[in-house]
């Protein structure tokens, strides 16, 4: 025998050009975003490799040679390196996956090749999800998804108009959809990772840190990003009392505050009485293992510790959007803890520094003795300084406190309270300086409140005997209109406001309230849909306590059961209402009445000499009806008043 | 069933096992029993590939990895019906194929009808044993020819045996297919060689070959020629003379009735090779506008002419020695 080709074997099938395009339009849909994160030079370089395989494809020249290829990811991998000084961790690691795509693509002869690279394509959209997972990515990565898809058969129907490829595809996407809901939904969660996540992912994140530094906190305000969102049951507290508070720093060098190493609680004392909120916060994942919520909680969520100066600490870090519940009292007033250690470190103080600030503090201690009195003429202090508050203070040198207090008199929130508790410590009265945000908008859409980066903020706390950890905060002091109205109506004019807090974009952002409450369902519904929202989902259907076989055995049966659907479907599509075929069944169906049942493999001649054979009465009609029918259903062209004389016969044809 | 029985065990359990019982009448419906479905390498890689996805989605906690996962898993679980749907229910039918030499190709036609209402894209029809094979749509509702060019190298009665249909649309993750046998053959006259005729006998009756001496026809004159003459037979020295074209008449039919005689043919000893110079000798007669007859040890076809008579010479021929297959 001979060996032949076996024309539907990827192996042996050339790829045209027209596969080549498709496979490159994919190619560029899932590779653009990345390409916009990635250095120039490599777009640059993908663009290249994917126009020299079109213009092989176009003019049939041949193949570049296995030692260019190797040249070029060599060349390829030398640049990664030295922009990354390293080939592995996200970015690196899919800049190369797309500039391997690129160069197989140009060893690529068979539709073999060209399937891996669409299975490629499908792996690079997944990719594109360590970055964003908003509903526009989505969106994006579907349309990627049907691309392929239509090239994939493209493949396995050449010469097929590219329409019918992309309807084929939107079939399978459509039959695959309810499959895809039911795996969602049932498939075990496991809580990962699995294995370590690459030092760099979430590095692009901004957010607090555990240190302060005269500056840095305005950089953060500029972002617009969103740093978590809080529904409340019932009304939300007004927006001077939204203190959200995060790291709790105590320790001082002279220009940063550090965090220090926190303490946990073992139990959570109850607050000072105050109007009390009950919400919930879905906190973006922000790499750290702080969480946030208003001053003063009450208890601790599951999965999370307090620590002794009232931070609430996940156990992990949180590298993904994460939702909890809280209840917090509005007093004013944290935890309390008068330990003496506390005290002792709340007093600490660099004295190389700043002098003109500790002599100022000292002055207030030899005049009043009252730690009120003391902490009354600070407040006074502050307001009467005449201090301006800015996005972009002037840099600061060596005593940081002294020259915003008494010679640049212009900072950010940071500057306020760095230089308040410092002038507090001076004075011999614990202090320490408290991060988080202040503020937050509600959403008039949904109600929920949102958080942004530009909502940072940092206040001191100061221990008053009898009282506790009194919260002060320094900027609303000098500038009142920042926890009252907000940052953006707070600074000049000129400074650079996140755009879409500017007061002028009122219709913008009222937009933006709509988008935010879509992509607030989508986060909590969607994104978030974690092993606990599993768990309750399935409890809400009656399943609790399902483990991972109740589960499994639950996803196998509706997927055999959908799966025994599209074959229903399948099968339904193909019945003809053809009505020839069904009046020849029907003419069967009375002979067999009769014992003369058709056999499966008797064709019309066949089968109407054996019938006229055993029933010679009726052979003429028999004998008409198999003529009728074969010419119906072998000849050309059959008429529709033949069709009609057929069913009259059949209807006439009477067994004695 | 009771037919069943007396084959071999190895061929029962094949027909069990592909679902029919060879060779199979009239027309053949690919119902669900007789579609297998596998996934094909494409279709592990593909699997591969998604349990990467799946890892990397837990690892990384990708709500959208999950949902990409879980679509591309959907559309393998989908597509493995459409692979199914694109293959079950086909409707097989044969035609005729006409006879043909050794060494020629046997034209069997099969004929596919899709059945449904959608088109059938990228139906691989092969002939299992030969390899022959081709590639086609089967519009919705449509009767599609499929020509199958099958090399032969024995005279006979040649069945089309068994023929795969394959498909893999429309993602090539799967591979769905069938075997049919449909009952169709290719008659396979024996491959011609071709020596000089044997000269003319006397008579017909006598059964004798007689040595005829060049000059002894009977000329009986000229009539005027028709389209249907030998060339043979044409005034050729008349034509040259006068430029009309006559037919040389002879007396009674000695000149046109030859015996192609199995016992006469020149120096051969095996039977193939008797009966190739005998294909020869018949295809070369009716060339001639002879009147012939075959005379076959065991069967004497009378003398005659024309393409029903040079058929019935050749299938003679070509059935010699075998056993007469039911048709």
């Amino acid at each position: 025998m001979r060996a032949l080709g076996h024309p539907l074997i990827p192996e042996q099938r050339p790829i045209s050009l027209a596969d080549i395009v498709g496979l490159l339009v994919s190619l560029v849909l899932v590779t653009a975003p990345h390409a916009l994160r990635a250095p120039w030079w490599l777009g640059v370089l993908t663009a290249l490799l994917f126009a020299w395989r079109l213009r092989i494809a176009m003019n049939g020249a041949g193949l570049p040679s296995r030692w260019m290829l190797l040249a070029i990811t060599a060349l390829g991998m030398f640049g990664v390196w030295l922009e990354f000084r390293t080939l592995f961790g996200r970015s690196p690691g899919i800049i190369l996956l797309m500039l391997f795509a690129g160069l197989k693509l140009l060893e690529s002869r068979t539709h073999r090749d060209a399937s891996v690279i669409a299975f490629l394509c499908y792996f690079l959209v997944i990719t594109n999800f360590l970055y964003t997972q908003t509903i526009p990515t989505a969106l994006l990565m579907c349309l990627a998804v049907l691309a392929i898809t239509a090239t994939l058969v493209g493949f396995n129907a050449p010469h097929r108009a590219l329409r019918d490829n992309l309807r084929t595809a939107g079939l399978l996407f459509a039959h695959a959809a309810p499959a895809a809901l039911v795996l969602f939904l049932l498939f075990p969660r496991v809580q990962g990772p699995l294995w370590g996540v690459p030092q760099d992912s979430l590095s692009g994140v901004t957010g607090l840190s555990e240190s302060m530094a005269p500056g840095n906190l305005a950089q953060v305000a500029l972002s617009d990003s969103i740093a978590f969102r809080a529904e409340f049951q019932g009304d939300p507290p007004p927006q001077r009392l939204r203190y959200w508070r995060g790291p709790v720093l105590w320790d001082f060098d002279g220009r940063t505050w550090n965090m220090g190493f926190p303490e946990i609680a073992e139990r959570i004392d109850n607050p000072a009485p105050g109007p009390r909120f009950d919400y919930s916060v879905v906190l973006e994942a922000h790499n750290r293992n702080w969480m946030f919520a208003l001053e003063t909680p009450v208890s601790a969520p599951a999965g999370a510790r307090m620590t002794l100066d009232g931070q609430l600490l996940a156990r992990n870090t949180v590298r993904a959007r994460i939702r909890y519940d809280l209840s917090s009292v509005a007093s004013g007033i944290a935890m309390p803890d008068a330990r003496e250690s506390s005290l002792a470190r709340a007093l600490r103080l660099p004295r190389s520094v700043n002098p003109k600030a500790i002599e100022l503090a000292e002055g207030w201690r030899r005049d009043l003795r009252d730690d009120s009195a003391v902490l009354a003429r600070a407040i006074e202090f502050m307001r009467g300084q005449r201090l301006t508050y800015t996005l972009e203070p002037p840099l600061l040198g060596r005593d940081t406190v002294d020259e915003f207090l008494f010679t640049t008199k212009a900072g950010f929130c940071e500057h306020f309270s760095s230089a308040f508790t410092f002038l507090m410590r001076a004075a011999g009265i614990p202090a320490r300086v408290v991060t988080g945000y202040q503020g937050g908008e509600p959403n008039p859409v949904d109600r929920i409140i949102t958080v942004r980066q530009s909502d940072a903020h940092a206040w001191s706390e100061v221990h008053i005997a009898g009282r506790g950890w009194v919260r002060v905060d320094p900027t609303a002091l000098a500038v009142p209109g920042r926890v009252e109205q907000g940052l953006a109506r707070s600074v000049p004019n000129t400074d650079p406001v996140p755009y879409l807090m500017r007061p002028q974009l009122e219709w913008l952002r009222s937009l933006r309230y709509e988008w935010e409450a879509v992509s607030h369902k989508w986060n909590l519904w969607v994104l978030g849909y974690n092993p606990d929202r599993q768990r309750d989902l399935l409890a809400f259907v009656g399943m609790k306590d399902a483990d991972w076989r109740t589960l499994t055995a639950a996803l196998f049966t509706l997927l055999g059961l959908l799966t025994l659907g599209l074959l229903a479907w399948a099968v339904r599509r193909m019945v003809l209402p053809d009505p020839v075929k069904r009046a020849w069944d029907a003419f069967c169906m009375k002979l067999a009445t009769r014992g003369v049942a058709r056999q499966d493999n008797e064709g019309p001649l066949d089968y109407s000499a054996r019938v006229s054979a055993s029933l010679p009465g009726q052979a003429g009609a028999v004998s008409r009806i198999a003529a009728l029918y074969i010419q119906l259903r072998y000849g050309r062209d059959p008429k529709p008043e033949q069709v009609a004389e057929l069913r009259r016969l059949v209807r006439e044809f009477r067994l004695q | 069933m009771t037919a069943g029985r007396t084959q071999p065990l190895p061929a029962r359990i094949a027909d069990w096992f592909y679902g029919f019982k060879p060779p199979e009448r009239g027309v053949i419906h690919l119902g669900h029993r007789r579609v297998y479905i596998v996934p094909s390498r494409l279709g592990w890689i593909y699997a591969t590939s998604l349990l990467v996805m799946l890892i990397g989605s837990i690892n990384f906690a990708l709500s959208l990895g999950f949902a990409l996962t879980f679509m591309l898993a959907g559309m393998g679980l989908a597509c493995m019906v459409h692979t199914f749907r694109n293959l079950a229910r086909l409707t097989v039918s044969t035609g005729r194929s006409d006879p043909v030499f050794v060494g020629e190709s046997a034209r069997f036609r099969l004929y596919l009808e899709s059945g449904v209402r959608f088109d059938r894209h990228s139906i691989l029809v092969r002939h299992v044993e030969s390899g022959a094979q081709l590639v086609i749509l089967v519009p919705a509702g449509n009767l599609t020819e499929v020509p199958l060019a099958i090399p032969v190298d024995t005279r006979g009665l040649l069945p089309l045996g068994r023929v795969m249909l394959e498909t893999r649309f429309p993602l090539g993750l799967f591979r769905a297919w069938s075997y049919v046998e449909p009952d169709s053959q290719c008659l396979v006259y024996p491959r011609p060689e071709f020596l000089p005729l044997p000269p003319s006998s006397g008579s017909a009756s006598d059964g004798q070959f007689q040595t005829l001496a060049p000059g002894n026809d009977d000329y009986a004159g000229l009539r005027s020629h028709q389209p249907s003459d030998s060339p043979r037979h044409v005034a050729w020295k008349t034509l040259a003379r006068s430029g009309e074209m006559y037919t040389k008449q002879f007396t009674g039919d000695s000149a046109a009735r030859l015996w192609l005689e199995w016992s006469r043919v020149p120096g051969s000893d095996s039977v193939e090779q008797r009966l190739s110079r005998l294909t020869g000798w018949v295809l070369a007669a009716e060339q001639a506008g002879l009147h012939y007859g075959l005379r076959l040890p065991g069967r004497e076809i009378a003398p005659g002419s024309g393409d029903t008579h040079r058929a019935a010479c050749l299938e003679a021929l070509a059935m010699h020695g075998r056993p007469l297959a039911a048709t």
